[in-house]
């Protein structure tokens, strides 16, 4: 892990019987997988739930104390496949990842695992990324849910409803024989909150035990004729089990008054929204004592019949709030009061919106709209006759400018999209294909390069139809954490296979940089439990590819240029990989920043570079940013009347990596740059040579000074 | 686009929650605030909830936490998960854009919202790329505050933390403490800063700052440290000459005065005082055709000292071996007793360069013969790292920057010359409010090597449209436009839509 600590974290584990959990909700989740009795614990990181795997890759030694067994899978899908373990050993197993991405890359062993069935509790954890911050594409991981048969559990979001769910989900699996999943929302990973805890539990078969004492079954493999078995088992036993543990354990609740001609059903994530704007509506406190009954979907998959048809009872109008589209949900309700010959009338998407996210502003809107309609009477005179004029506010629209997220300070990944801005001015443009990764950032301005990405990993295989080549060469970019993901098979086997002519550059910052810096198989530093240190080189060399290019220090923006126009350009056939090689500089600062200051502190000579900018010499016209875009370097209105436009300007936060000065030097730019080096604790022969060199330097600067008009021009 | 507000409704029955948002930019310690918040509350009796989207938030882009919080009694309270418009108490924004943002998205409304904000400005990549001059306008962003806020309190929060040592999350902590918006005494907030446990010190001197700015209402910015006016100083027989100019510039129209004046210095400082002199040969020649309210010649003043004042290679080694120059950048670098700091330039010469210092005419035969080209690009065209703390590579510099004697001789001053004489040419004939266009052009001329080319034919372009358009009653304007086009973009796109509009009409 990169040089990061969840000590604190981990002590949060540790929390008995009794005892309060304050914290996190995905940490709160961790906690509850000990307090069930999990047996193997794995996943793959990403947002929201990466704070999870961080946390139980520092908790190795509690872990093992119970029993427990932590991979830090390859991918999703090795993950999902895992859960392997729970099909014919009584063990409860968990893995995590982010939906629907992680779940697409799982959906080989999720469907599988769903027809074998599962004898001990299997969960998946999803942290599902939608709406707001989400960094991928807009999906619900409901549908895998429908298709592959496993139950999905969407819990209110508070500790805990969250803490409850983990337990009930094994629960319910095993009651069903089928694995679950339970997707926690992005807010609700991070929201904090307080629960009472439970003590750890050891499993009451350990992974070590079973793995003694092997067992098998041909039944549950899939394989004909097993597997047509299994789509009849699921159906005829553990469906009807599912919903009988369901109704029997109250997995779903229900709030509010018996009686009223109105209710609401909601996936338990929106349940504190929609009470938000009940309370609005005046039609709820702020404990959440609804004068509308709701029924609130802990479950959203599979949905019970004669639980919704006893909320329905004696009510005319339904609303269902169900973020996400299409509408699975309501769809399905509709389809139980059509099946039923019901009058009761079915709301929800006709005055919610299809798609997006259901803000504030939307859940109170719609659920005002509904009312309005089915029972106007409850609504105060406000809300039906609204009196107040909406504000004038002046339209900041074409001031404010957009903030996309961009590379950070000192990131490695900067010179070597500088380097392709500079070969794309030399050779014209190129097919790009990109792939999952902080390089993503360089789709946006200031470098505007890459028109695409696929999925985590198949960069490279992204530019398959182009691997003959043409008049150009494709390029695609993958990082080092998509390419232990599934690149190596996906991308590079392929390129390998089909003697692709194209060039594929492996931005290798040492760690999965993009969530969180986990290590992954290139990790330079030594791992107690994990292999690292494999470079990627030899795993290329491996499959048969030989034009391999080793960078090892990115910030040479001029080799950089070089190698990607020689791979562009040489006449040597058969798949070219740059693998550019500098540490995460987030991971890095971290890392290194103590060891500086202790050794500041110390005595010892350290040397810190930063970078400045010549206010006098630096013209304005912004060159340098359009090949850069490090945040530290921005800009500074100069207070001299004779300019008209702000000049660069570099501000503390710089770390001084390089990228500005070897930019100025590749780009031949401007001479406005230069490197201060403070030299922290020199030795006195330093000292010496300073002031020897100080005095020549000042008494020369003096000098001219003396002969000349001193015009309060800044130099 | 706005979105549209409603005020809270009285019957609202969630008004018993304060809800509490903050819109920072990654790495500003949003969380750290966050949590210092959230415990201030648990630890004065009321329940609270926190909840942030990070996603992406290292990574430059903005980032919203949200902290609802209630009077703790025997029934729990349930919160939301995030703001919703027109529903905000109190918004903390840790840039000004973010206000910005905040306002577009509903969060700040004049019945509920106490807006608290940093007045700086952490540039967003689209401000800094625009060639000219693409920083947002922080006055339109204030102007709204004022009206889409209840209360608005604001001060560069930043400034104030940096100075007191610490970072931003600090003192807007302490603005919060100071707008009275929480229902807690300032003990209470300096707790929670040392429940926190983090570099408690510095952060609770930044909390006072930020309380006091706060408080004392005003925008609170630390003072900057004003340039005294300043005094010429030199040997006598120049000071005398110098004195001359200055008397000359007595007659110029009092608009123009101040910026003749340090135009005149500017150019006097680039060469001497002989080319102080043509500078004011030159500005009264436009002068004279002023109508009287000196704007023709406050622009004429600006750019021919710009024009005059040329970024050559002599003038940037003159800057870096400046007497003052090490002290300024070691005050940036915070360099205190006991550190030794070295100094590295970049420096990139290419043949044009080289050629550039060599005799007017010799140059100018050099640059018609492409194998001499290549010839002199293979000796000196490469990165140059010098050290100009050490004595070779500041010799060099300082002797290059001794090079004025020479200068007037140079290729490269020739060019500049004829540039000028062009450029002021073209300006002379024109009526003034065109003049003033034609002058102004000169801002596109900047940069070094390509950058400093592409500057040049922007220019020439921007001219040539100019011909296109002179003989039209609303010439100005479209020359404004054509220049304000070519400073958009670098390559020059916004450039040639505006010159296939001229086009199309002239």
């Amino acid at each position: 892990m990169a040089e990061r600590s969840f000590k604190a974290e981990v002590e949060h584990l540790k929390l008995g019987a009794g005892q309060k959990f304050t914290g996190e909700g995905i940490l709160a989740i961790t906690k509850a997988l000990l307090e069930s009795g999990v047996g193997y614990v794995g996943g793959y990181q990403g947002a929201p739930i990466s704070h999870l795997m961080d946390v139980l890759a520092d908790a190795q030694d509690l872990l093992s104390d119970l029993g427990i067994r932590f991979e830090a899978n390859a991918n999703e899908a090795a993950a999902a496949a895992m859960l392997s373990a729970s099909v014919h050993y009584p063990i409860r197993g968990a893995v995590t990842f982010k939906g629907p991405v992680g779940v697409n890359v799982a959906s080989d062993a999720l469907a599988n695992l769903s027809s074998s069935g599962v004898t001990g509790g299997a969960l998946v954890i999803v942290g599902e990324d939608y709406g707001e911050g989400s960094s991928i594409m807009q999906e619900r991981s409901h549908a895998f849910a429908m298709k592959s048969q496993f139950w999905l559990l969407d819990p209110r979001p508070n500790l805990p409803s969250i803490v409850k769910a983990v337990s009930d989900g094994f629960d319910l699996s095993e009651a069903s024989n089928t694995p679950v999943m339970l997707t926690v929302r992005i807010r609700a990973c991070h929201v904090t909150g307080t629960f009472t805890c439970r003590d750890n539990r050891r499993p009451e078969l350990t992974v070590e035990e079973g793995v003694a004492a092997p067992r098998s079954d041909f039944s549950r493999v899939v394989l004909p004729p097993a597997s047509y078995r299994h789509e009849q088992d699921k159906i005829e036993r553990r469906w009807p089990a599912a919903e009988r543990f369901i109704r029997e354990r109250h997995l779903n609740e229900i709030f509010g008054p018996a009686t009223a001609p109105v209710g609401i059903v909601m996936q338990g994530g929106m349940y504190n929204g929609t009470i938000r704007a009940l309370q609005q509506l005046g039609l709820a406190d702020i404990h959440g004592d609804s004068e509308i009954p709701l029924y609130v979907l802990n479950v959203t998959y599979p949905l019970v019949a004669d639980e919704f048809a006893d909320f329905c009872a004696g009510k005319t109008s339904i609303l269902v709030i169900e973020e996400g589209q299409p509408e699975f949900i309501e769809t399905q309700l509709g389809s139980f009061l059509y099946r039923a010959t019901s009058e009761v009338r079915l709301h929800g998407k006709d005055v919610f919106p299809m798609a997006g996210e259901y803000t504030g502003a939307v859940m109170r809107d719609g659920i005002a709209a509904f009312l309005k309609d089915a029972a106007p009477q409850i609504l105060p005179d406000t809300v039906r006759a609204p009196n107040t004029e909406a504000l004038e506010i002046p339209d900041l629209s074409e001031t404010v400018p957009i903030r996309p997220p961009g590379f950070c300070t000192g990131c490695p990944e900067r010179p070597i999209f500088a380097a392709m801005k500079l070969v794309e001015k030399e050779l014209g443009k190129h097919q790009i294909a990109g792939d999952i990764g902080c390089h993503l950032f360089a789709a946006l301005p200031p470098f505007e390069i890459g028109g695409a990405t696929m999925g985590y990993g198949l960069g490279p295989a992204a530019n398959g139809a182009f691997d003959g080549g043409g008049d150009k060469r494709p390029i695609a970019i993958i990082g080092d954490g998509g390419f232990w993901h599934n690149g190596l098979s996906s991308s590079f086997g392929n390129m390998a296979f089909n003697k692709s002519d194209g060039l594929a550059i492996v931005v290798d910052n040492f760690y999965a940089a993009a969530t969180g810096g986990q290590d992954v198989m290139s990790s330079r530093a030594a791992s107690k439990t994990k292999s690292t240190r494999n470079p990627i080189g030899r795993a290329l060399r491996g499959i048969g590819i030989d034009w391999v290019r080793q960078i090892d220090r990115t910030y040479d923006v001029g080799k950089m240029r070089d190698t990607i126009r020689e791979a562009l350009t040489t006449a040597e056939k058969g798949p070219k990989v740059i693998v550019a090689s500098s540490e995460c500089m987030l991971n890095r600062q971290r890392r290194e920043k103590p060891l500086r200051n202790a050794a500041i502190r110390e005595g010892r000579r350290v040397d810190v570079p930063r970078f400045g900018v010549d206010e006098s010499v630096c013209t304005g016209d912004h060159a340098c940013m359009r090949l850069s875009g490090c945040p530290s370097l921005s800009l500074k209105k100069l207070d001299d009347p004779l300019r008209d436009d702000p000049v660069a300007s570099i501000d503390q936060s710089c770390v001084g990596c390089g990228n500005c000065g070897e930019v100025a030097d590749a780009a031949i730019l401007c001479p406005s740059f230069y490197r201060a080096d403070v030299i922290h604790n020199p030795g006195p022969v330093e000292q010496r040579l300073a002031r020897f060199r100080g005095r020549i330097t000042s008494y020369l600067s003096a000098r001219r000074a003396k002969r000349r008009l001193d015009l309060g021009v800044s130099p | 686009m706005n979105a549209p507000i409603r005020p809270m409704r009285s019957d609202d029955a969630a008004g018993g929650i304060i809800k509490l948002a903050i819109l920072a930019v990654g790495g500003q310690g949003g969380g750290v605030l966050t949590n210092w918040i959230e415990a201030l509350a648990r630890a004065n009796g009321h329940e609270a909830q926190a909840t942030s989207v990070a996603g992406v938030a290292q990574r430059t882009g903005a980032t919203v936490y949200y902290v609802e919080m209630a009077p703790a009694g025997e029934k729990e309270t349930v919160f939301s998960l995030m703001p919703a418009a027109g529903d905000v108490d109190i918004m903390i924004t840790a840039e000004l854009m973010e206000a910005g943002r905040a306002i577009m998205r509903g969060f700040v409304t004049p019945d509920r919202t106490t807006l608290i904000t940093s007045t700086h400005r952490a540039l967003a990549v689209s401000e800094k790329m625009v060639p000219g001059d693409g920083i947002a306008s922080s006055e339109e962003v204030l102007a709204a505050a004022e009206i889409a806020a209840r209360r608005v309190i604001h001060a560069d929060f930043d400034a104030l933390a940096i100075a007191s040592g610490s970072v931003i999350s600090a003192t807007l902590f302490g603005a919060l403490a100071g707008s009275g918006a929480l229902p807690f005494r300032r003990e209470a907030f300096e707790d929670a800063i040392r429940a926190g446990g983090k570099g408690v010190e510095p952060s609770l001197r930044a909390f006072a700052v930020g309380l006091d700015a706060a408080r004392s209402g005003t925008d609170a910015t630390p003072p900057e440290t004003l340039d005294a006016p300043y005094r010429v100083s030199g040997p006598e027989k120049l000071l005398a000459e110098w004195a001359h100019l200055q008397d000359r510039l007595g007659v110029s129209p009092a608009p123009a005065r101040d910026i003749a004046d340090a135009g005149l210095r500017k150019v006097v400082d680039f060469q001497d005082i002989a080319y102080g002199r043509e500078y004011l040969d030159r500005l009264d020649v436009i002068a004279a055709q002023d109508s009287g309210d000196g704007n023709l010649t406050r622009e004429a003043a600006k750019y021919i000292a710009n024009a005059m004042a040329y970024d050559d290679l002599i003038r940037v080694a003159d800057a870096k071996t400046r007497a003052g120059r090490t002290a300024r950048i070691a005050q940036d670098m915070r360099l205190t007793g006991g550190q030794l700091m070295q100094v590295t330039e970049f420096m990139h010469p290419r043949a044009e360069e080289i050629v550039s210092i060599l005799p007017a005419r010799m140059g100018a035969r050099w640059q018609q013969n492409p194998s001499r080209m290549k010839l002199i690009d293979r000796l000196f065209n490469r990165g140059r790292r010098i050290r100009s703390d050490g004595i070779i590579g500041f010799s060099m510099l300082y002797l290059l920057g001794g090079m004025k004697g020479w200068r007037r001789r140079t290729l490269r001053h020739a060019q500049e010359m004829a540039h000028i004489d062009a450029w002021l040419a073209r300006v002379q004939s024109a009526p003034e409010p065109v003049a003033i266009e034609l002058l102004r052009n000169q801002r596109l001329i900047k940069g070094y090597s390509d950058t400093h080319a592409r500057g040049q034919s922007k220019f020439a372009r921007v001219m040539e449209g100019a011909r296109l358009v002179e003989h039209r009653e609303d010439a100005a304007d479209w020359i404004r436009r054509l220049r304000e086009a070519a400073l958009q973009d670098e390559e020059g796109k916004a450039l040639d839509g505006a010159l296939q509009t001229v086009k199309s009409f002239a």
